[in-house]
This record gives structure tokens, C-alpha cells and sequence, in this order.
């Protein structure tokens, strides 16, 4: 079954505790060559039969309304599966 | 007087918030999530606790609970709604409050007596205090960070929407220490801290006077009466 990807992020301006202990873990295990870290969520939504234009449009809604909120966080990439 | 209730799956403080309505002289009545009924009820309390184990967002799958439809129509009509923690993340995910909270900056979980200052006493849940009042109830979080642009922050300050602010020393990274805020309107407030644990002498926050002696948190109980009474 075709499955399509909503990758989501934090908004770039806020401060990402998570990605940030991560950042830590790996300064204290001595991979100082990385700067920074910053950790987003993926969605893979399997579709039940093809992909139409009227699924891709519920895509883009549920991603903006309801797998992000866009106060706090950005839809950074909708992929859908190659096509046959 | 009566004031719902509602538990959501992993709703942790509804019997909390049942009991400070009661202290307050209101009649608290349960309400369920699955259903789309408010069962009558004067006011709304979005309980304490991690619906859906916070789960997406801390509160954005019960933002999209059936009840949330008749709490969405109800609060644009003016009823006096009280969005406790996890209950304050649901309202601005239901897009009845602005903003969103994050994380605690600091990356931990956090549960203090809180001391706030009230400086909007024009709400349903606010208007038994004095502008200015100092008070202190417990907070317990992990993503309680309250943020919004810019922009948001500065009109949720001209128009006086900022109802607590944290004091001394910012618990967990929240912009310009918001604690609490209303909606233009004055009858939708959400807050981090929580008002339901410090109704009662005995269990609520330490005090000069005596241990476990603090009580600041029935007075926005007793406020939601005073306006529903008023009306």
C-alpha cells in the first residue's frame, strides 16, 4: 500500500530541549565535530487504495492542522511514493 | 451552580478539580470526552494530567475529542472555561487561547510551589483577587513552556491578557513568564500552575503562617461563581 511522509520540525527560532540534551550527550562523548542537534517527527501515513488529488489535498491539511501546530513547529516535507 | 468537568483518557486531576469546585460552593459535575454533551453544565474545567500520553502534541489529541465541539461553541458564547496544565495545553490547541507550550527549557519535569502575580482581575476565573495580588499554588509540568511570536506576545500585553505571571525565578523557560492568559473576551483562562491543589487547609502549599496552609487557588473557583452569578 502506498505510504506517504510528513516530516515535521520544530520552528527554527525556538530552543529544542530535547535536541539540545542530545547535542549534550554527544559533547560529552567527545563528537565534539557537531554543533548542534535538532529533532523533528515523522508521520507515514499508508493509504488505503491510490493516491488522488483529493487525498493529497486531506494530506496537506491534517499536516497543517492537526500532525503540526504551527505555533510551535513547521511541515518541512510532504513525500508521496513514486509513482508506477 | 454547576461546573463540568471533563476527563479525557489520562486526565490525572478531574477528582481534584471536582473537589475545589465543590469547597467553592458549586455543584461539579463529570463529564466524559467520547460524548457530545455538556450535560447542561454553567462553566468548564479542562482538567490536569497527559490525555493521550501526550502523545503528537501535549494536549492536541484531546483538542480533537467529540466534547470539544459543544466546549469550542460554548466558549465563543461566553461560558466561563478553565484550562488547568494539560487543560491549558488542550485550549491552545483547540486554537481557543494563543500561543503553544513547549518543553521546559531546562529539559526536566518540574513541580514547585509557585508563587504568580494576578494582573488581570477582569476574567471569569480572576476577578475575586486584587490586581497585583501575590499567590502561590503548585505547578507541576514538563512542557510548560509558554511561547508565541512576537507579535502575539505584545498584543496579549496591551490588551491585558497576560492573567498570571510567574514569580522569582522562571520555572521552565516560558516567554516573558507567562503563567496564565484569557481570551479577548475574559471567560476562556488557561494556566500552567495549578489552582485545584491549594483549595484546602492541610493540603495545599507551605505558607508564613503554616505548613500545607495555602489556599490561593479556591479564588478562581470562587470567581467563575461570582460571574456566573453576576450574569
Amino acid at each position: 500500500m502506498p505510504t506517504i511522509v510528513v516530516e515535521v520540525m520544530p520552528k527554527a527560532e525556538l530552543l529544542d530541549p530535547q535536541g539540545k540534551a542530545v547535542a549534550g550527550a554527544l559533547a560529552r562523548l567527545g563528537k565534539t565535530e557537531f554543533s548542534g542537534v535538532r529533532i523533528g517527527k515523522r508521520f507515514e501515513l499508508t493509504v488505503d487504495g491510490e493516491i488522488t488529488d483529493a487525498v493529497r489535498a486531506d494530506v496537506e491539511k491534517i499536516a497543517d492542522e492537526i500532525l503540526s501546530n504551527s505555533v510551535i513547529e513547521d511541515v518541512v516535507a510532504i513525500t508521496y511514493p513514486e509513482a508506477e | 451552580m454547576r461546573i463540568g468537568v471533563i476527563t479525557f483518557p489520562g486526565s490525572l486531576d478531574e477528582r481534584d478539580a471536582q473537589r475545589a469546585i465543590r469547597i467553592a460552593g458549586a455543584e461539579p459535575v463529570a463529564l466524559w470526552h467520547g460524548e457530545h454533551d455538556l450535560h447542561g453544565v454553567d462553566a468548564l474545567v479542562l482538567p490536569g494530567g497527559f490525555s493521550y500520553g501526550d502523545y503528537l502534541r501535549a494536549g492536541a489529541i484531546a483538542s480533537v475529542s467529540p466534547i470539544m465541539a459543544e466546549v469550542i461553541d460554548a466558549a465563543n458564547a461566553g461560558m466561563p472555561v478553565l484550562g488547568i496544565c494539560n487543560g491549558f495545553q488542550m485550549l491552545t490547541e483547540a486554537h481557543l487561547l494563543p500561543g503553544g507550550l513547549i518543553r521546559n527549557d531546562h529539559g526536566l519535569f518540574i513541580r514547585r510551589d509557585q508563587a504568580l502575580r494576578v494582573e488581570n482581575t477582569d476574567t471569569a476565573w480572576s476577578r475575586g483577587f486584587e490586581l497585583n495580588d501575590e499567590i502561590v499554588i503548585p505547578l507541576k509540568n514538563g512542557e510548560g513552556g509558554f511561547i508565541a511570536s512576537e507579535d502575539e506576545l505584545d498584543r496579549l500585553e496591551g490588551e491585558g491578557r497576560v492573567v498570571f505571571r510567574y514569580l522569582g525565578v522562571n520555572p521552565n523557560g516560558s516567554l516573558r513568564d507567562i503563567a496564565g492568559i484569557t481570551n479577548e473576551r475574559g471567560n476562556v483562562v488557561g494556566l500552567m500552575p495549578h489552582p485545584e491543589h491549594a483549595v484546602e487547609p492541610g493540603f495545599g502549599p507551605d505558607t508564613s503562617r503554616a505548613m500545607r496552609s495555602g489556599t490561593d487557588g479556591l479564588t478562581l473557583f470562587t470567581s467563575a461563581i461570582q460571574a456566573l452569578q453576576a450574569v
